[in-house]
């Protein structure tokens, strides 16, 4: 027995949330996608060479991406989770007959549902800067879901360890950014000298833009198959995670 | 004692250490009958949180079982918490959720079809109905009061556990709030209330249950609690105060107020009353004149104290 009508309350209930700060919503997506093409793809991006024969502008787009799909998700799924919690409303949640996996997909969902619209508009803010195309569109689909998944999950774990607004944003800051940043959003990880390319190796989220960029321009940094099996280990390692909170009651029940 | 066929709520050897090392239970046994109103008395801090949020799955027991209509709360946990309807003490709420969404909300949650004209009903019935597209925040705080009740209703509860429902609450909606109580339990829905206003225990419920420390002091049907513990006292006003109490009255149990005015008779309110006839004649027998009559009969709140204080 599913608690059908239990989902769809959770996750109508987040997405309203959504609708409420439709226009910061859009908003913060353009507004940054823009100026990292203004800066990065225009400015600078012109007087740089191509990689791997693709344009500097185009090159970073999969990247530039990823990097809100991650932050986006992140934010929203932990922010979902978190907000109940300080609020005190969770009471209801926790004594609902629903179940840890209905939960988890009501919250997740709703985060997952409002990257992904993010990172679509994104997309299309990109259009108006750089000319790109998409060489395996299913694989670019299913490397968006799979990372705003994974990551809202990720961020649901943030939320549910975070006991003040400063660590809401501690691991988005201090880890995620810099993983981002230095993943390859910007350059490909074979400009690196040989240490520094095995050092980024153990980033995960070069192979998160790896398969990413993959689908658009059909070059990568490492292989697909490595690519999708180490985005579908971090989405594993995430419900484990998850699974464990929910059994162990961690800082939801006391 | 309880048949077991009417308890709709049944806890057994029910403990709760949280993690400080604070024991909030200890080893608690109850039974809530079908239908009634079940009143959940006692200082703060003595538990009644605690016990009803292990009941709503909020909190976790350290030991013991607990079923409702026969569902283990954590086997048949689907089961069980379809069944309960809580209303928080505190008043949790997303300020920029608008009331009809709430409520539909905490419908859906606990796994009910939307169904617009039952949320109607509730909100109407709540005196909400004009304030369903108002957010929450920009509620007074009995209007959140009955957003609480609302979303607790929503989803049609067999049993309803009221925390401190009328904390903080004005008269009127008090006596709303009271209504509502009543017609729920006429419709047969069971109902277990904490309130620090004993009077209205006193009011409201079938069956009183004393909580301190951790520990069920008494469960009774209120009206034999009130009638066991419960002292009347007889007041005699009189015409001319006396100086001294003559032997004959004293030796009935009767004593002399300070100023000498007054003559004050205390006796349990079950005990056969014919003893005051006996004062009466003692009092004509001693030429005594009487002006006024007062009898006063010990409130639920001084037998509660009394227990509670009691080593």
């Amino acid at each position: 027995m599913i608690n059908y009508y239990g989902i769809r309350a959770i996750y109508t209930m987040e997405m309203a949330r959504t609708w409420r700060t439709l226009m910061q919503s859009i908003a913060s997506p353009v507004i940054s996608t823009s100026l990292y093409f203004i800066v990065f793809g225009s400015a600078i991006g012109s007087r740089l060479m191509s990689i791997d024969g693709v344009g500097y502008g185009a090159f970073i787009v999969p990247g530039l991406i990823m990097l809100l799909l991650l932050t986006e998700s992140i934010s929203n799924a932990s922010f979902g989770i978190y907000m109940p919690r300080y609020l005190g409303t969770i009471y209801e949640v926790l004594s609902a007959p629903v179940s840890v996996v209905e939960v988890v997909i009501g919250y997740v969902g709703a985060a997952t549902t409002k990257s992904l619209i993010l990172a679509a508009l994104a997309l299309l803010t990109a259009q108006f800067f750089v000319d790109y195309d998409i060489q395996h569109p299913i694989w670019m689909l299913t490397f968006l879901l799979l990372t705003a998944v994974s990551f809202s999950l990720f961020g649901f774990i943030i939320g549910i360890w975070a006991d003040s607004f400063e660590k809401l944003q501690v691991i988005p800051m201090m880890i995620v950014m810099p993983l981002t940043f230095l993943g390859g959003t910007f350059y490909s990880i074979s400009m690196l000298p040989p240490f520094w390319q095995t050092v980024t190796l153990f980033n995960p989220v070069v192979y998160l833009i790896s398969g990413f960029r993959w689908s658009f321009y059909g070059v990568s940094d490492v292989s697909l198959a490595v690519s999708l099996a180490m985005t579908l280990m971090f989405l594993l390692v995430c419900l484990v995670i998850v699974a464990w909170i929910f059994k162990t009651g961690y800082r939801l029940k006391q | 004692m309880i048949d077991d066929s009417l308890s709709i709520l049944s806890v057994s050897r029910l403990s709760k250490r949280y993690a400080g090392g604070h024991c909030a239970l200890d080893a608690v046994d109850l039974d809530v009958r079908k239908g009634e109103i079940f009143a959940l008395l006692g200082p703060n801090g003595a538990g009644k949180t605690t016990l009803i949020n292990i009941v709503c799955g909020i909190v976790t027991a350290t030991e013991g079982q607990v079923s409702v209509a026969g569902f283990d709360i954590s086997r048949d946990f689907r089961k069980a918490r379809s069944m309960i309807g809580l209303v928080p003490q505190e008043l949790f709420i997303e300020g920029f959720e608008t009331v009809s969404a709430t409520v539909a909300f905490s419908r859906g949650l606990f796994g009910l079809a939307p169904n617009p004209s039952r949320v109607e009903q509730i909100l109407r019935d709540l005196s909400l109905w004009d304030k369903r597209n108002s957010p929450m925040m920009a509620l007074s705080g009995g209007m959140k009061r009955r957003v609480m009740i609302a979303k607790a209703l929503a989803h049609e509860p067999r049993i309803l556990f009221l925390d401190e429902p009328t904390a903080g609450v004005d008269v009127d909606l008090r006596r709303d709030m009271w209504a509502l109580v009543r017609g729920l339990r006429d419709n047969g829905v069971t109902i277990i209330l904490t309130t620090h206003y004993i009077e209205e225990a006193e009011e409201m419920a079938d069956r009183i249950g004393i909580i301190n420390r951790g520990c069920i002091v008494l469960v009774e049907d209120k009206d034999r609690l009130m009638k066991r513990m419960g002292k009347r006292q007889l007041t005699i006003q009189l015409h001319r105060p006396l100086a001294s109490l003559p032997a004959a009255l004293s030796e009935r149990g009767l004593t002399l107020t300070e100023s000498g005015d007054a003559l004050v008779y205390t006796f349990d309110s079950q005990r056969d009353r014919s003893g005051i006839a006996d004062i009466f004649r003692s009092l004509a027998d001693n030429g005594i004149d009487f002006g006024d009559l007062t009898t006063t009969e010990s409130s639920l709140e001084e037998i509660f104290v009394s227990l509670v204080r009691a080593p």
